[in-house]
């Protein structure tokens, strides 16, 4: 009886194994990588009816962020201004300007601007920005360094997980909420103690960050 | 065999040159891949509602909206807003009054939140010293006045609150980012300012004159 194949076909079920073993592999990093909002959501920057420029006005300028978000304070939400806060200045200042139409539009009709939202939490998830604020987590935590951000991007993932890292471990995170608008503030004595202080902010202000589901999740 | 790894190549150097890497900024909505129920039919604040004409979830007050029961409940001034002093700056006679209403304690800690909010929502303007001299003038923002002329050294407090509530001339009203007692709040900080301008060796506490240098 001839040789239906020839000998290098013994070792086909091998290579075809480790193709099939690199494939998967492939996929499930490429799945671990993209599947995120690490992926997903951070470097969200969309085209807004105005382009605000937030590292002019936040960064430059030295606007505090409360200035238009003014009720984060008193709030669970943050709020968008109303073109009124626009207008406080830009009533006097560029006034002709083709890109504060839409304000003006809005200031003359009462119609809002229409924003686009980048920060969204999911319908299920309900955080609360005035006990962060309160408590000392600054804007930076979630929303990086909008003050020098002349387009807003989405800067951090958002995800339950890491919303969970400062919940576990407020101390690292925690400041004077003095400071919580000082986006550039970073603990002048470094890293050990900024876990010092905010071990003692932890402790004075009775703060504890659920980690049950109930904490968020209604 | 080689065949088969070049198609892998092939598509991971496809996959990766579309999808990109992460960070990277993109105008694109971020992808849901499992939406659950991250979008439920339920309105959340500053939402766009498909109900109203005006498609706005936050319903503004009708209009002709009135405080109800305001004459009939004069005890207590914090109920619907009947305090005159307090909530509009103003006297039996409809005109403005003078020195702070009776809920409000001037102290340190109302002086420290006008500094805080008079920081925030007037210093772009007024300037960190009440001198009209802002971050805003450099871009053409026009005259601000002063705090520290005769005039608004003289006018009654009531009347700055009023400044504040409804605006004035070229400036706008601040009612929506300060309420009343924190508007309260911004007034004594600017007497606080009006006062400091005026200040004379006399006014350092003695305890304190050898920090700075006076006998």
């Amino acid at each position: 009886m001839s040789k239906l194949f020839p000998k290098s076909v013994n070792k086909l079920p091998l290579q075809i194994l480790i193709f099939i073993g690199l494939t998967a592999s492939i996929v499930a990093a490429g799945i671990t990588y993209y599947a995120t909002p690490k992926y997903s959501r951070v470097g969200y920057a969309p085209v807004q009816p105005v382009p605000f420029n937030h590292a002019l006005h936040a960064g430059h300028l030295g606007m505090d962020c409360r200035y238009c978000h003014s009720n984060v304070e008193k709030s669970g939400h943050s709020n968008v201004p109303t073109a009124q806060t626009c207008m406080n200045c830009h009533n006097q200042i560029k006034t002709d300007s083709p890109l504060l139409a839409p304000v003006r539009e809005s200031y003359a009709s009462g119609n809002p601007v229409p924003w686009v939202k980048i920060h969204k939490a999911p319908d299920y998830v309900y955080f609360n920005h005035s006990v962060h604020v309160a408590r000392g987590v600054s804007c930076v935590e979630c929303h990086g360094k909008i003050n020098e951000m002349e387009v807003v991007h989405h800067a951090k993932p958002l995800s339950m997980g890491w919303c969970l890292e400062c919940h576990r471990e407020p101390e690292k995170f925690v400041r004077d909420p003095k400071l919580v608008t000082n986006l550039d503030w970073k603990h002048p004595g470094g890293t050990a103690a900024q876990i010092e202080e905010g071990k003692k902010f932890v402790h004075d202000w009775n703060i504890q960050p659920p980690q049950s589901c109930s904490g968020c999740h209604r | 065999m080689r065949y088969a790894y070049l198609v892998l190549f092939f598509f991971l150097v496809t996959a990766i040159s579309v999808l990109g890497f992460r960070g990277s900024t993109t105008t694109r909505p971020p992808l849901e891949i499992f939406p659950d129920m991250d979008h439920q039919a339920k309105y959340k604040p500053q939402a766009e509602s498909a109900f109203f004409a005006d498609k706005r979830t936050d319903r503004p007050s009708p209009a002709g909206s009135v405080a109800f029961g305001r004459t009939a409940i004069q005890s207590d001034g914090n109920f619907l807003a009947a305090d005159d002093h307090m909530y509009r700056g103003t006297q039996a006679d409809g005109t403005y009054a003078r020195g702070f209403p009776s809920s409000i304690t001037v102290d340190g800690k109302l002086l420290e939140r006008g500094q805080l909010k008079y920081t925030i929502y007037c210093a772009p303007c007024h300037g960190a010293i009440g001198d009209g001299n802002g971050i805003t003038k450099q871009y053409g923002m026009g005259a601000t006045p002063t705090y520290h002329d005769e005039r608004l050294r003289n006018i009654p407090e009531g009347d700055i609150y009023h400044t504040i509530t409804a605006g004035k001339n070229n400036m706008l009203s601040y009612a929506d980012k300060l309420e009343p007692a924190d508007r309260w709040a911004v007034v004594a900080y600017v007497r606080a300012l009006q006062r400091a301008q005026t200040g004379t060796v006399a006014d350092v506490p003695s305890s304190h004159k050898s920090e700075l240098g006076l006998k």
